[in-house]
């Protein structure tokens, strides 16, 4: 109840105190979710006491090195050595300055950590280096598709190591955590495409875990469910193979240009001989690459190190075989 | 060489010579300046990482290294500066050296554990380059679980090379509480004594009780690894976060071992260059303790965005808000010591303004991150790197260059080209705002740091910060290379060069062996009436003793 109207308090007043604009600031994103006052509020307070106070700063030492500095023949005046007035001053006003921040900052906080009880749950699988996102009906992708003006709830684990979900335009940011589910919410404001970021460092591909957030109008989200939906049954196998092939986040460590990242790039391997890690090599062939999939470990290539995870229950036999058509199609 | 000899007098460098005479002395001078060298040398292979992550970043894609690389880089920037430079930077370099004479004592209360705290500093230092010539480290210096159990680079080794530092850094810290309590002279009650001892005091309290919980943590760290414990390790049935909990349970205390001592050289500066009284003494003295104790109610604020509690999170909001208050207090009081003074600008007072400046914009923007919603926004962004930097950078390297040539003449007997000096100053004060401004305003558009590569929309701010840290590297070149030079070139300094009032500066530069051969008279730290500025011999000299 107070936190309610705390929040009602908080955004109507303060935005009117800070002159806060929808098309965001110099420092600022626009503020594409619902909540994003929450995070901007807090923000631009702070940073107009901070600009007051810098601004203190500055001009009192160019005041004084320019008005005391030293001359032959001035000697500095003795002034009092303290005085509680001027302590009690710059003490209590920054401590009431610090709790109107604490206090914005708490508002917009309970506001971000608490999701409308009516929201579009999506999960998230967070691992090494993509995101996983899987909507109530099964469907799968690496982006995170989302209607206009519905608050969406990501319940959200890793597979490996500590990975983080930001989205700067929504303000949105939660640890995605192995062993334990975190959650975080938000509701687009706007129909488009926004940057999405791992923030927790995790490893050699930690600059490449990005995704799109694409904001819909409710029926072409609906319409993108129903087609995304049956990848199989909607495509040609080797179109199918290329939607799981980005859906599953392949693309963050394998090019199909012929650059090597993470792992090494599939364009034209198929019909290659290649030579591993323990001096053997072999043919590239679909139950080469099914193996891959499957045990990463088995065969790796020379000049590159293991870090994939297994596909095994991921991946069925008829989608690892689209995507072999699809790796085919690469040649 | 003889005519040389007998034209000075006989001082701590020259009265022994030889190896062994500095490996094994008790001299805290000696000792200090040891420790001088070797966190110079930490400086400037943090310093030589620092220079590796601007040129990679100067543009997006891969620019030298590919991202393994990369992230060996920063992670060892991080490591080497904080476990090998600033951690024991302030306190074991100058604070071992000026400690005792402020005190007019002849050595720290236990000098043989002092010199066992350098050794032992030493044996970290060592781990942490057997860590970095064996396969380097790629964790980031904050080794968060279970990243640090899966990846293959030197964990084990780093992880104990910083167990042992801890340890040194505890010695130092007892060495100092005992010093401060037992060996202050007759008149130097607590309240008389300079505000760079109490900042050290406080400094060596964190010390000596947020130290040991590094140690367990990286114990129970080290006993996952080898044993297999399951303690942090979720595949194990741990909790990652648990560890966070305990890392920074030490290393938020850790930033304030980090910015106290930083304090208390500005408040030994300022005064001095300005020819005034401290203003507000027991404030100062008072908010350092505050700062220790209050530090150690904060650490949670690391965590905003780690699926803490919202409980927890809004208590370490709170309290993360009252540790600004000290701060406030100190440059307040500082500036109130600049009015109506007789200000110098002077290298090290030079650098104390920059102090005021970066440490201002440090602070403030410190406001930002303790808000709980703006965190959620900020945190893992250039926004905090660049917030840090303002502190640990702007702040404690600022502040400790100031107190470096402040304490020059004393430490070598030497003085420095004041002209480049001021140069170097200024280049170092351009260079930073330009690294680290423009990371403020990417970061606050949603720049995540520790990123090899980048959208092309955060080009131009990456672009700046990079010419902005090759201009501090530059900078702090010049500033090598004068001291150096001053070594041998540097006119001989005299015992006061700059009107100081504290005890250091009635001994010898440098001081005698013995420190004092008299005992110094002890008064009040920020008199200056009784010295008086002789033009002749460029120092300051008592008006009641003839020069």
């Amino acid at each position: 109840m107070i936190g309610q109207m705390g929040s009602g308090l908080a955004q109507v007043v303060v935005p009117a105190l800070v002159g806060q604009s929808s098309t965001g600031s110099f420092w600022l994103p626009p503020p594409d979710s619902v909540a994003s006052w929450a995070v901007d509020n807090a923000f631009h307070f702070v940073m107009y006491v901070s600009y007051f106070f810098f601004a203190l700063i500055l001009s009192l030492v160019v005041l004084f090195v320019f008005k005391y500095r030293r001359r032959p023949g001035v000697e500095a005046v003795k002034t009092v050595k303290s005085s509680l007035a001027l302590e009690a001053t710059w003490s209590l006003i920054p401590l009431g300055l610090t709790i109107v921040m604490f206090y914005l900052g708490f508002v917009g906080y309970v506001e971000l950590r608490s999701p409308p009880d009516r929201a579009y749950e999506i999960s998230v699988l967070a691992r090494k280096w993509s995101w996983q996102f899987t909507y109530p009906d099964g469907t799968i992708d690496n982006n995170l598709h989302v209607p206009v003006g519905e608050p969406v709830r990501l319940v959200m684990t890793s597979d490996d190591v500590i990975h983080s979900l930001s989205i700067p335009a929504f303000r949105v940011k939660m640890d995605v955590v192995p062993g334990r589910y975190t959650r975080t919410w938000f509701q687009g404001k706007e129909v488009g495409a926004y940057d999405l970021y791992c923030t927790e460092y995790c490893g050699t591909g930690h600059s490449d875990m990005l995704a799109s957030v694409v904001v819909h109008e409710p029926e072409d989200f609906q319409a993108w469910l129903k087609a995304a939906g049956d990848v199989l049954g909607n495509n040609p196998p080797a179109k199918a193979g290329e939607i799981l092939f980005r859906r599953h986040g392949c693309g963050s460590c394998h090019s199909t240009d012929g650059t090597p990242r993470v792992g090494p790039s599939l364009k034209g391997i198929v019909g290659q001989t290649h030579t591993f890690t323990d001096g053997s090599s072999a043919a590239v062939d679909e139950n080469y690459i099914r193996q891959s999939v499957l045990e990463p470990g088995a065969k790796v290539r020379q000049g590159f190190r293991n870090q994939m995870p297994t596909y095994k229950g991921r991946l069925n036999d008829q989608e690892i075989t689209a995507i072999i058509q699809y790796i085919k199609s690469l040649n | 060489m003889s005519s040389i000899q007998s034209s000075v007098p006989l001082n701590y460098l020259n009265c022994q010579r030889g190896f062994m005479s500095w490996a094994l002395t008790l001299d805290h001078k000696r000792i200090g300046v040891m420790y001088l060298v070797s966190i110079m040398a930490s400086l400037a292979l943090g310093g030589l990482f620092a220079m590796l992550i601007r040129t990679e970043l100067i543009a997006p894609g891969e620019t030298i290294v590919k991202e393994d690389t990369y992230n060996q880089f920063f992670t060892l920037h991080g490591a080497i500066m904080i476990f090998l430079f600033i951690l024991p930077g302030i306190p074991a370099a100058l604070g071992n050296f000026i400690l005792p004479i402020m005190l007019g004592a002849k050595d720290v209360a236990f000098p043989r554990l002092n010199l066992a705290s350098y050794y032992l500093w030493l044996v970290g230092a060592v781990f942490f380059l057997v860590a970095l010539v064996t396969g380097g480290l790629d964790t980031g210096w904050t080794l968060y679980v279970p990243y640090a159990f899966q990846t293959d680079t030197r964990v084990l080794t780093a992880g104990l090379g910083a167990f042992i530092l801890g340890f040194s850094s505890i010695f130092t810290g007892i060495n100092f509480i005992a010093t401060v309590h037992t060996m202050r002279p007759p008149g130097m009650t607590w309240m008389k004594m300079p505000l760079f001892l109490w900042a050290l005091y406080a400094t060596a309290i964190i010390q000596v009780l947020a130290t040991p919980v590094l140690g367990i943590t990286l114990l129970l760290l080290v006993g996952e690894l080898v044993l297999g414990l399951g303690i942090f390790d979720p595949a194990k049935g741990g909790d990652p976060i648990l560890f966070q909990h305990f890392f920074w349970f030490y290393s938020h205390p850790a930033v304030y071992i980090m910015i106290l001592p930083a304090m208390g050289i500005m408040s030994e500066v300022i005064p001095t260059f300005s020819r005034k009284h401290i203003f507000g003494y027991k404030f100062i003295a008072a908010s350092s303790v505050a700062i220790a104790f209050l530090g150690f109610l904060v650490w949670g604020h690391h965590m905003f965005v780690s699926s803490q509690s919202v409980m927890a999170g809004t208590i370490f909001s709170l309290l993360t808000f009252s540790v600004s208050i000290p701060s406030a207090i100190k440059v307040f009081n500082w500036l109130a010591t600049m009015y109506k003074g007789s200000i110098a600008l002077d290298t090290p007072m030079l650098y104390a303004l920059a102090f005021l400046l970066l440490f201002g914009i440090g602070g403030l923007t410190g406001l930002f991150l303790a808000t709980l919603a703006a965190d959620v926004h900020l945190h893992d962004t250039y926004f905090v790197v660049a917030h840090f930097h303002y502190t640990m950078m702007g702040g404690t390297l600022i502040a400790f260059l100031a107190g470096l040539h402040y304490w020059w003449p004393k430490i070598t007997g030497r003085m420095y080209s004041e002209f480049w000096g001021r140069l170097a100053a200024l280049g170092v004060f351009i260079g930073f705002n330009l690294t680290f401004f423009p990371q403020f305003v990417m970061g606050s558009r949603g720049m995540p740091r520790r990123y090899h590569d980048f959208p092309d929309k955060f080009a131009i701010f990456h672009f700046l910060s990079s010419l902005g840290a090759f201009l501090t590297g530059l900078a702090m070149l010049v500033a090598l290379a004068y001291l150096l030079h001053s070594l041998f070139r540097g006119r001989r300094a005299p015992a006061n060069p700059w009107g100081s009032a504290t005890l250091e500066w009635q001994c010898g530069s440098p001081p005698p062996k013995e420190n004092f051969t008299d005992p110094p008279r002890v008064g009040d730290p920020y008199d200056y009436d009784d010295l008086k500025y002789d033009a002749e011999n460029e120092c300051f000299v008592p008006m009641n003793v003839s020069p």
